[in-house]
């Protein structure tokens, strides 16, 4: 859970419920805000310049409009039910309750721990953002937008609110003791397998992977790239819930995993191709950051540099693997990317979390040995989930709607066939 | 007359320009092309997904001349868009059976 000491997961939920015996605390009231503006801009405009950059031109406002869509949609069934269901009173510890549907009983006076629920709220709000949205790197370039929007609003209310309520509701898994600070399974599992399981359904984009797909506009992608290290600042220090050392140590290890993450991929790029490239700098950057998000609350700094280089290392693989092996098309790689560097960083966690390899401690009679037992349940468990939902929602919606664009739409663009717009008039 | 289209490197437009300005041609046309001859493509990499590149950028140089001017022009393009290695491109040459001036209706070499 998020509080890498005594605080259980348990405990975060019933927050809002004890809240009357905790006073609100300006400074961690102050940086829980600031994390949320920061975990937003990831999303807007961060990942969507990132994607954007990699597509070809034909479909870069495509793109931006998937996430921009995405996070408009998900924030409204966040009030209907996501928020309840995520951190509602748990049933049975599979997921919240409706009690907190339409944000119920939040005011002004709502605690959650130090700071008001109503920032929880907003803070939890740009992580089902961001999930659905990174998911949208599988689909580029071929998937209906109303079908993409059906699947989402779908998605997150039958995927991600479970699997949150699971982990940091005070579901089964944290009660296992599970440790996934800030999303490493929640987030960049979900987010990997659905888009690989889209990837399959939908099938290819036509030519590939045999004619040349080049991203159209890579200065814009690196910008992006930039927004999101720096939003990932309040995604995991954010994740300490507090204004503290577990904060600071938090933004320290995950600077260092962005760092690792870029400088391993670029050597695997310079010893197996000959040459370091820009896109894959970046890449080993975001890559870097997924595989520390999880470890990010556990882990010291030199847990960090070996889960950089590791996370570095294994997306680096898995991506060859996917792409020219397996020869599927999971478009921007979000699989290889985040769901690889999240599953490493997981893992990684039960280890690095031991006080005798810098880490900030495990819990009291617990093993590495066993916390990396508890580990792979999690990530068994958040994998086969989501696949299984992702695939059987695609196959419904399917029947639907047509997934995908007709072939000559796709040779026309999405941005002109979808949206009556052209990204570049010059 | 004369109609010289060059097809050279990207870099060498300034010499050629110049070389040009040296014999008396007074005007040109250059686009931006892309293209191939003997020299191969280059490949790029993007995560490893490898993509040969068949066309490469080349910029064309388009020239009318009068008859007299043309083996000067022709050589002065030779030896300035020349590096001595593959790719260093072509020049075609052909017959123009007339030229006109716009903006005051002269014709022929005077139109040049």
């Amino acid at each position: 859970m998020r509080k890498p000491t005594t605080i259980t997961a348990l405990t975060v939920a019933l927050w809002p419920a004890i809240g009357a015996s905790q006073a609100l605390d300006s400074g961690d009231t102050a940086w829980m805000l600031t994390s949320t503006a920061l975990v937003l801009f990831m999303t807007l405009p961060g990942l969507a310049l990132f994607y954007a950059g990699l597509v070809r031109s034909r479909n870069v406002l495509s793109v931006v409009m998937q996430c921009f869509a995405i996070a408009c949609m998900v924030s409204v069934i966040w009030v209907v039910c996501g928020y309840s269901l995520a951190f509602g009173d748990s049933v049975g510890g599979y997921v919240g309750g409706l009690g907190k549907a339409w944000l119920s009983g939040v005011g002004l006076d709502a605690l959650s721990g130090t700071y008001p629920e109503s920032v929880f709220i907003m803070f939890q709000l740009t992580f089902a953002i961001i999930t659905p949205a990174l998911f949208v790197g599988g689909i580029a370039e071929r998937m209906r937008f109303s079908a993409m929007l059906i699947f989402v609003a779908a998605w997150v209310v039958l995927v991600y609110f479970p699997v949150a309520h699971w982990v940091w509701g005070g579901g089964w898994l944290a009660d296992l003791g599970f440790r996934d600070f800030a999303g490493g399974a929640v987030v960049h599992i979900t987010a990997g397998v659905a888009a690989l399981v889209a990837a399959l359904v939908l099938g290819n984009r036509s030519g590939f992977p045999t004619t040349a797909m080049p991203p159209h506009n890579l200065p814009m992608t690196v910008t992006g790239a930039c927004m999101l290290w720096v939003g990932w600042f309040g995604f995991n220090a954010g994740s300490a819930l507090a204004a503290d050392g577990a904060a600071g140590m938090a933004m320290l290890v995950t600077h260092i995993g962005a760092s690792l993450g870029s400088l391993t991929w670029m050597a695997c790029e310079w010893v197996r191709y000959g040459k370091p490239s820009v896109l894959g700098i970046v890449t080993g950057m975001v890559a870097g950051l997924a595989t520390i998000t999880p470890a990010s609350g556990f882990v010291g700094p030199m847990g960090a540099l070996v889960i950089g280089i590791a996370g570095g290392l294994g997306c680096f693989l898995a991506t060859q693997f996917i792409k020219r092996k397996l020869k599927i098309d999971d478009t921007l790689d979000v699989f290889p990317v985040h769901a690889v560097g999240g599953m490493i960083g997981l893992l990684l966690t039960a280890f690095f979390s031991a006080t005798s390899l810098g880490g900030l401690g495990l819990d009291e009679g617990v093993s590495a040995g066993s916390q990396f037992g508890v580990q792979v349940v999690g990530i068994v468990a958040t994998f086969v989930w989501c696949a299984a939902l992702s695939f059987a929602l695609l196959k419904v919606i399917n029947a639907i709607v047509p997934l995908r664009v007709s072939s000559e739409e796709e040779t026309e663009g999405l941005d002109i066939v979808l949206h009556e717009e052209s990204g570049y008039n010059l | 007359m004369k109609l010289i289209t060059a097809v050279i490197k990207p870099f060498r437009l300034d010499d050629v320009r110049n070389a040009l300005a040296e014999v008396g041609v007074q005007g040109m046309t250059v686009t931006e092309v892309k293209g191939f001859g003997r020299q191969r493509g280059h490949t790029e990499l993007y995560r490893g997904a490898e993509y040969v590149v068949d066309f490469l950028p080349k910029v064309k140089v388009e020239v009318a001349l009068s008859e007299d001017l043309a083996e000067r022009a022709i050589e002065a393009i030779v030896d300035s868009a020349r590096t001595g290695k593959v790719g260093d491109g072509k020049i075609f040459v052909t017959e123009l059976t007339e030229v006109y001036r716009i903006r005051t209706g002269e014709t022929g070499d005077q139109a040049i």
